[in-house]
């Protein structure tokens, strides 16, 4: 059966919404640099009033998230330059956001950047796997602290190659 | 400016009340987010650094979508700024715990394992309070209070269960901060009102699993639970100790010397 997504994509016609998610895709973390907005899952919604003006839900990842303006700013500016000047964001607190609403290539790119993903399986307990040994390290690692160099993240020491890597806490 | 001025006639009871109510929590989660931030440079590790200071981050984090919604329901113009930084002190509504001085650094944890277990108890139980925002705000608070209380609480069980000084420092701070704690489970009409309006709860119920929670911790860390004091201190209806003061001419001194000013 062939969808309407699918006809769209055979068509290689963009709807308004996958291009406005496509626009918020390379709005990168202001902390995180490799990850988009969208990879971090804080982007709740795009609901529309006209054609040109989207409205966009951000939710904060912690309530006291310095880059939380620095975001917003970045998505009306990348939103703007994109033809959706008129574009209008929201803040949307509930449901609170979670880690695991980061998406699997977001933890893939955490990864790949030195930053162990949350374990999501064990909500707050658990010890992380170090992003360096590949997983082989497993429980292997010590907290040196429970707060990193921003909210989101605790710093710890992995047991076998001796380097120390941030933890994306489990949240 | 006086409070007479900004309060507009038209607010009617139960509205002033809430925002009384609402206030009060954000006084206190900006209030000891100001007196946490003062640590920054100059805790006794980089790694307290980091963790002091991302505690009052969150706190002021809070504080900003308690005080947003409190400008909101007052309806009078005012938005989280100037609720913040253009009060005088009579009108700041926080439990006089939060605004005691630091002191060392096993006194600050005190104050913070006092706060957070107290914090925790009402943030969880506002899942179940009849204002939507605040069960909204506190949903979000409440995940990172959890890491708050497991920082505080692990210090203080070693600093408690640790040396024979480090283990006197902080039960003569508990001595010297436990009088504070009546204020929290002290209710006024306010608190009568929001507890029949199913806002927040009754604070001898609230008080009974505090009271559980830190006896744990106490426990653990090897400290004495010291004797209720019967004099209460009514930090929440802007009664406040010798220390707000100075606090505020430090955290206001900017918008005080120019206002308007933005960054
Ligand atoms: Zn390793």
């Amino acid at each position: 059966m062939v969808t309407m997504v699918d006809r769209v994509r055979l068509l290689d016609v963009e709807t308004r919404d996958q291009r406005v998610w496509r626009i918020l895709s390379a709005v990168a973390d202001p902390e995180i640099p490799v990850l988009s907005i969208v990879d971090l899952g804080i982007v709740r919604h795009v609901r529309w009033s006209t054609d040109d003006e989207p409205e966009i839900g951000l939710t904060p990842t912690y309530s006291g998230c310095p880059a939380t303006d620095f975001i917003r700013d970045s998505v009306r500016h990348a939103l703007s330059v994109n033809g959706y000047p008129k574009a209008h964001l929201v803040e949307v607190l509930s449901p609170p956001w979670s880690s695991t609403w980061i998406s699997e290539a977001g933890r893939v790119k955490l990864k790949d950047y030195g930053i162990a993903p949350p374990n999501c399986t064990t909500e707050a307990v658990g010890n992380p796997v170090c992003p360096r040994c590949e997983g082989s390290a497993n429980e292997a690692v010590e907290l040196i602290s429970e707060f990193g160099s921003t909210p989101c993240k605790a710093l710890y020491r992995c047991c076998v190659c001796l380097e120390p890597f941030d933890y994306f806490k489990p949240f | 400016m006086s409070r007479a001025s900004v309060v507009p006639v038209s607010v009617d009871f139960a509205q002033t009340e809430r925002f009384r109510y609402v206030l009060r929590l954000a006084d206190t989660s900006l209030i000891l987010g100001q007196r946490l931030s003062e640590w920054v440079g100059h805790a006794p590790a980089l790694e307290e650094d980091l963790g002091v200071a991302n505690i009052s981050l969150d706190l002021i984090g809070q504080a900003r979508m308690l005080l947003s919604y409190a400008g909101e329901i007052e309806a009078a113009g005012r938005d989280e700024d100037q609720l913040a930084y253009l009060r005088d002190q009579n009108d700041f509504c926080n439990l006089a715990l939060v605004e005691q001085p630091n002191g060392d650094f096993g006194c600050t944890i005190v104050r913070q394992v006092l706060i957070d277990v107290w914090q925790l108890e009402l943030l969880s139980w506002f899942d179940a309070s009849t204002d939507q925002r605040l069960r909204e705000i506190a949903a979000k608070a409440v995940k990172e209070t959890r890491y708050h209380l497991r920082y505080s609480s692990g210090w203080l069980v070693r600093l408690g269960d640790g040396t024979e000084e480090s283990h006197t420092r902080v039960q003569t701070s508990l001595n010297d901060l436990w009088k504070f704690t009546t204020e929290l489970f002290t209710p006024d009409e306010i608190d009568r009102l929001a507890e029949n309006a199913g806002v927040a709860p009754n604070l001898n119920v609230l008080r009974g699993s505090w009271l559980h929670r830190i006896d744990e911790i106490l426990n653990e860390a090897t400290l004495t639970r010291p004797d209720d004091v019967p004099y209460v201190w009514f930090g929440k209806r802007g009664e406040h100790t010798e220390y707000l003061g100075h606090l505020l001419s430090d955290m206001q001194y900017l918008q005080r010397a120019y206002p308007g000013v933005t960054w």
